[in-house]
């Protein structure tokens, strides 16, 4: 809920200029991030790519710290010097987040092999869109990870769509999640729409690893809401964005926020009022970070060459 | 040679493309984002429409793999235009273009050759940061076996682009998404920029201003500046990095005795650098001060304004070197 309120506050600021870094939003796609999230400890990694916020905040990542980086600000939780696609919190696990496409599925094993080597019980969780399963490094990296049984579950967020292409262009009608079967990797097919799924299937993922069961590797169905960068690719004069509307409807009656919440009510765990007032919460929260962001100095020129060792 | 005909860079670019696929069965235009002016603007234009898509073909996330079979169909004689719409995403393709592509003629004894165009855009700014802003070419330029190009102007993009397609061996094509949108006359007909020529683009004899790409640009933009407070620097345009053109660099600065490298990549073991060792060892006797570089510093691009701002170098940066130069 958090990740969709904020993400939906970029929309505007993005469309005005205010905020410039490229951002990828996550909205529709938010439960698989919560709910795999849920299923770790803070002291387990994750690495996430360019549309990480959701990650971010999910694993606790700070969302003044969060904000503030995607306005580019010192006190962003990479000091300004990331934006949108840098995200890291390594107090809580979340080690970073990149946009070089599967750039860090092969660092997630490494972590895992850290993990690995020292015993200590720690899983290691890398997020990945479909797109990545195009690129070589996740063959190398399932290999690896199964050869020594490694900590790590490998999340595929599969939303159909690798910027501008279908995923029926990019690769032959077959679940990606079978690719792991070749390496002996258990693998399955997880409705990343359903939170209470994802959370299921992510903490029996989680106790294969810690009890030194190797990889898996979870492919979750799910789809974004926004364009590939920005709220809406063709509104921004990219027309880009090639999606049917009606296949837009038909996730959007999918939407996870929603299914959770009739959930809650049907279950009588929650009442309209409740889960209302958590809205407030939340919104509040979010103007707070937002205020705090836009009200944060930028980097200084002078300290261009700071963090630089060489 | 000029027409009154203007076309902007991106569209000369497309234009080369169109000719030389028309005329030649055997160019063909592979890479991710050939569909999508997302990635690469205009450049690919109307291409699918026309020559379609066993020609034109968009492709899955998958940079290594799919330079190396663009290398291995120019090697079956095949004449590929292989485009990485960021130079960043090139980094995962490496192997095939420098250990395979650059050495085969060379490791088969000249038995083969890889007449390949590696077309690789950088594409910076807009707070993208690190892994979205960077300009390779000098890793390129430092490779035997490949030639790089970096055109300025939208005469010379289509004129290098057609020179490129038409090298029998593998040519590195780098161009830079701020020059896409600039205007110039650009002749209808298929014609060739030399690879190898660089060309004055302004003449003066107090400075030599040795620069390449958007760099080229804002150090020609310096001089016309300049030029109104009297002082007359000479610019060169390099248009192509590997093979430098030693001769015309080196006649400039024997003239001048003053050297300023504005490059836009990083400065250290940079292009920057390589004209300084060239004019340190070829016209050292005439130089009448210590050459300056205007080139990125050191850093990894940063995401926020305030410091893209301060990292790239700009007009200004070039005229100060050249005043601290005379
Ligand atoms: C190595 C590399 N190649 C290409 C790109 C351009 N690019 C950015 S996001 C993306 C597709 C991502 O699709 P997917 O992995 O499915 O994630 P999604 O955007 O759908 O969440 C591509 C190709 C890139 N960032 N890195």
């Amino acid at each position: 809920m958090r990740i969709r309120v904020f993400e939906e506050s970029l929309v505007g600021p993005i469309l005005s200029g205010e905020i410039r870094t490229p951002c990828h939003l996550y909205s529709g796609q938010e439960a698989v991030a919560v709910g795999f999230c849920a299923a770790l400890s803070r002291y387990d990694y994750i690495f996430g790519n360019h549309r990480s916020h959701g990650h971010f905040l999910a694993k606790g990542g700070s969302l003044k710290d969060m904000a503030a980086e995607i306005y580019c600000r010192e006190s962003g939780c990479s000091r300004g010097r990331g934006g949108s696609m840098h995200l890291t919190d390594p107090e809580v696990g979340m080690l970073g987040s990149a946009p070089i496409v599967a750039g860090t599925i092969s660092l997630a094993v490494g972590a895992a092999l850290a993990a690995l080597i020292r015993g200590d019980g720690r899983v290691a969780v890398s997020f990945f869109g479909e797109g990545a399963a195009g690129e070589g490094v996740l063959y190398e990296s399932l290999n690896f990870a199964a050869l020594k049984k490694l900590p790590i579950i490998f999340a595929c967020e599969n939303n159909l769509y690798a910027t501008h292409m279908p995923i029926r262009e990019c690769r032959v009608d077959q679940p990606i999640r079978k690719v792991a079967e070749a390496f002996g990797i258990s693998n399955y097919e997880v409705e990343g729409n359903d939170v209470l799924q994802v959370y299921d299937a992510c903490r029996n993922a989680v106790e294969n690893c810690r009890g030194r069961g190797g990889p898996v590797f979870l492919e979750f169905m799910t789809y974004r809401y926004r364009g590939h960068v920005g709220p809406d690719d063709n509104i921004q004069g990219l027309h880009t964005d090639i999606r049917p509307k009606e296949e837009l409807e038909q996730w959007l009656a999918k939407d996870p926020i929603k299914k959770l919440e009739s959930y809650l009510m049907e279950h009588r765990l929650m009442d309209e009022q409740e889960i209302q007032s958590i809205k407030e919460e939340v919104g509040k929260e979010i103007s707070d970070a937002v205020k705090y962001a836009k009200t944060s100095p930028r980097p200084k020129p002078e300290e261009l060459t700071n963090y630089v060792f060489a | 040679m000029s027409s009154p005909r203007k076309l902007s860079y991106s569209l000369a670019i497309n234009e080369a493309l169109c000719q030389m696929m028309e005329l030649d069965p055997d160019v063909f235009l592979i890479g991710q984002g050939v569909k999508s002016p997302w990635y690469v603007g205009n450049t690919a234009r109307g291409l699918l429409e026309r020559f379609g898509e066993s020609r034109v073909i968009d492709t899955p996330v998958s940079e290594n793999g799919i330079t190396g079979a663009a290398v291995g169909s120019a090697i079956a004689g095949m004449k590929p235009v292989l485009v990485h719409p960021r130079m960043d995403f090139m980094l995962y393709a490496m192997d095939p273009i420098i250990n395979e592509a650059a050495n085969w003629f060379y490791m088969n004894g000249g038995r083969t050759s890889v007449p390949i165009v590696f077309w690789g855009i950088i594409n910076r700014g807009g707070e993208q940061a690190a892994q979205h802003s960077q300009a390779l070419h000098a890793m390129f330029a430092h490779i035997p076996g490949l030639k790089v190009v970096m055109p300025s102007t939208p005469y010379d993009a289509k004129g290098l682009m057609v020179a490129a397609i038409r090298d029998d061996n593998p040519v590195v094509y780098i161009d830079d998404r701020w020059l896409y949108s600039f205007e110039d006359h650009v002749p209808e007909e298929i014609y060739e920029v030399p690879i190898g020529k660089a060309t004055m683009r302004s003449r003066g004899s107090d400075v030599t201003v040795v620069a390449s790409s958007y760099m080229a640009y804002l150090s020609e933009k310096a001089a016309s500046t300049m030029a109104e407070k009297g002082v007359y620097a000479e610019v060169i345009d390099l248009r192509t990095i590997k093979p430098l053109d030693q001769e015309l660099v080196l006649a400039s600065v024997k003239k001048t005795g003053r050297l300023v490298v504005a490059d836009g990549g990083w400065k250290s073991f940079g292009i920057a650098a390589e004209v300084e060792a060239l004019v340190s060892e070829g016209a050292f006797s005439c130089m009448k001060s210590s050459p300056v570089r205007v080139a990125l510093p050191d850093v990894p691009a940063p995401a926020s304004t305030s410091l893209e701002n301060a990292y790239y170098p700009t007009e200004n940066d070039i005229i100060n070197a050249v005043l601290h130069v005379i």
